[in-house]
């Protein structure tokens, strides 16, 4: 089973690397950015079970490790 | 006073704070981050600078995870002496052993200069051989050591008397172009609530001899073992 978990910052939390992303695609022109928050992607590949199980052992896995939970969120998809 | 210093992969600075330990006196012993246990009668355990696991995921979130740092926790829950210092300090917030988080610097640069620091108090097993708000010059080497935490956390940091060193200049004025990251109330370090766990990002062990730069550093380690 397959799953993707998306690690971002929470709302309010700056994030300098966000902006810096953003300065430089408005420095390249991109039209239309108003804002980039930069986040974490995880491809994370599980035993055969059900996707209730993986949900649950990713959200361990998300509130454990993945995610420090003082400053981000955490979104899983199956 | 017998000192534990524990060296996860990627650990760099634990010779160092070995030798300043050394020099005060301490009794010093090194630990791998798969112990589980910690030496017998160990009074104090440092957590070293440098780059544990690369910085990967987040910097110190897989060291302050390892299993030794379970041996730590007991050991600051029966109130024994822990120091993390910058990758310790980033350690020390990921493990949950002090609150907030230590994020990208401001200015987004990896910042390697001397840095004066304000003692907020001298009264601790860490820093009685200081003076409260005396001006020390120690250095800074990090990227990620932009204090943050939320707004209630902050508060009550501020009101125990929870924070250990404020970024100053030489006079001793904290804040404006001396806080070299953007931590929240120019923060430099924090106390645990029963003042036994210390983690700061500047490095006191890089000035314990005038040959290398100063001696600022020797107060904190020569107050551990006092």
């Amino acid at each position: 089973m397959k799953a993707r978990v998306f690690v971002t910052l929470k709302n309010g939390v700056l994030d300098p690397q966000g902006k810096a992303i953003e300065g430089a695609l408005k420095s390249l022109d991109v039209p239309g950015v108003t804002s980039v928050r930069q986040g974490k992607v995880f491809d994370i590949e599980l035993a055969a079970g059900d996707a209730a199980h993986a949900q649950a052992a990713l959200k361990v896995a998300c509130e454990k490790l993945l995610a420090n939970m003082v400053i981000e969120n955490y979104q899983i998809e199956i | 006073m017998k000192a534990a210093v524990i060296t996860f992969p990627g650990t760099n600075r634990e010779s160092d704070v070995a030798r300043a330990l050394t020099a005060s006196g301490a009794q010093v012993s090194h630990i791998w981050h798969g112990d589980h246990e910690l030496p017998q009668g160990t009074d104090l355990v440092v957590l070293p600078g440098g780059f544990s696991y690369g910085d990967y995921l987040r910097c110190g979130a897989i060291a302050g995870r390892a299993h030794v740092m379970d041996a730590v926790r007991a050991h600051a829950a029966r109130g024994g002496l822990v120091l993390g210092i910058c990758n310790g300090f980033q350690i020390l917030v990921e493990s949950g052993l002090l609150p907030g988080v230590l994020m990208r610097n401001a200015g987004l640069k990896f910042v390697c200069r001397m840095q004066h620091l304000r003692v907020e108090r001298a009264d601790t097993r860490f820093s009685a051989q200081y003076t409260r708000h005396q001006s020390i010059e120690v250095c800074i080497a990090h990227g990620e050591g932009n204090y943050e935490a939320d707004d209630d956390t902050i508060a009550r940091l501020e009101g125990e008397g929870l924070v250990a060193f404020r970024y100053c200049d030489a006079a001793g004025h904290v804040g404006g172009e001396s806080n070299p990251n953007g931590s929240r109330n120019d923060i430099a370090g924090i106390y645990s609530p029963g003042l036994n766990v210390l983690g700061m990002m500047p490095h006191p062990e890089n000035l314990i001899e005038a040959i290398i730069g100063g001696v600022d550093g020797r107060g904190l380690f020569e107050s551990l073992c006092a």
